[in-house]
């Protein structure tokens, strides 16, 4: 495999970067998420206590969408340019079955300090068409 | 009214304390566990050879690894927090790369405590906050875990 680097010159604002198409997203890949995040929070793999918690049912986990956001972006950025900043907000909720779409939009970009900054604007949206994850990411990119 | 008025001024109290500092090693298996649960294929996370002759000159782990430090193996809703408590949020700042070997050590601690009226009553936005610094003492990343805890669930130790 081979990455290619990201040139500041070729970015535009209002260019969406490639997305990500994720899913259906499985139960498996819920508890998966929980191994690598060491986090075993029973919401996101026991319907029972999900229900008890007062949810329709297990919830993929926000961090695993945020995770999905970062493998898109870092993608995109290649091995010369570098992820410096990323925010999300937790909209709304995703579930087992779901399929889910990582997108991006550059909405920014300048140099600072003698850095090329790049600004994306970042959200998922499920096949139901709800945005659940809203965020911002701030990239730099070499000479 | 009165007891969740002391509820929240504890809980402002408390902005600002850190709980206790831990330093954990950074496994190459935990790495891999990682990209493979998201799928992240990246070869500067895999191929050794890859990544040498990259600008990093070895293997790092995705930014985002830090999600997975200082994290405990917790079953059940934080009992701090109660029933009512939503994630919220997550912001980081990253300053240098992980890398497989590395020893990080995390501090974490009360950033902020807001108060917010919802449809359904009162609720509080608490932002916990963790840095992050490797075995060098270079700060490695900041994060930021916003979580909203709804009025009427009982909230102990926020820390």
């Amino acid at each position: 495999m081979r990455l290619k680097g990201l040139v500041f010159e070729q970015v535009a604002i209002g260019d969406e970067i490639p997305g990500l198409v994720v899913g259906p997203v499985t139960l498996q890949d819920l508890v998966e998420w929980c191994g690598a995040e060491n986090d075993y929070l029973n919401i996101h793999y026991d319907e029972v206590a999900a229900k008890a918690s007062g949810l329709p049912g297990c919830v993929i986990q926000g961090t695993y969408k945020l995770g999905m956001l970062g493998r898109m972006v870092t993608g995109w950025l290649g091995e010369s340019a570098t992820l410096r900043r990323i925010g999300v907000r937790y909209r709304g909720m995703d579930f087992p079955g779901d399929r889910l779409t990582c997108r991006g939009k550059v909405t920014n970009k300048y140099i600072k300090d003698n850095e090329n900054c790049i600004e994306l604007e970042l959200w998922t949206e499920n096949q139901r068409g709800e945005k659940t994850v809203e965020g911002t990411a701030i990239v730099t990119t070499p000479d | 009214m009165e007891q969740e008025r002391s509820h929240l001024g504890e809980l402002t109290s408390q902005i600002g304390k850190e709980a206790p500092a831990r330093s954990e090693e950074v496994e190459k298996g935990a790495i891999r566990r990682f990209v493979n649960a998201l799928g992240d294929h990246n070869p500067l996370y895999e191929d050794e050879g890859f990544a040498k002759n990259s600008r990093y000159e070895g293997l790092i782990a995705p930014p985002l690894f830090v999600l997975t430090l200082n994290r405990e193996r917790r079953p059940q809703i934080d009992n701090r927090l109660g029933k009512g408590a939503v994630n919220a949020g997550n912001d980081f700042e990253f300053f240098c790369p992980i890398r497989p070997g590395d020893v990080i050590t995390s501090k974490r601690k009360l950033a902020d405590v807001k108060e917010r009226a919802g449809t359904l009553g009162r609720m509080f936005l608490l932002t916990e906050e963790t840095t992050f610094v490797n075995q060098r003492g270079d700060r490695v990343a900041t994060g930021r875990w916003t979580t909203i805890v709804h009025e009427g669930h009982q909230q102990k130790e926020p820390v």
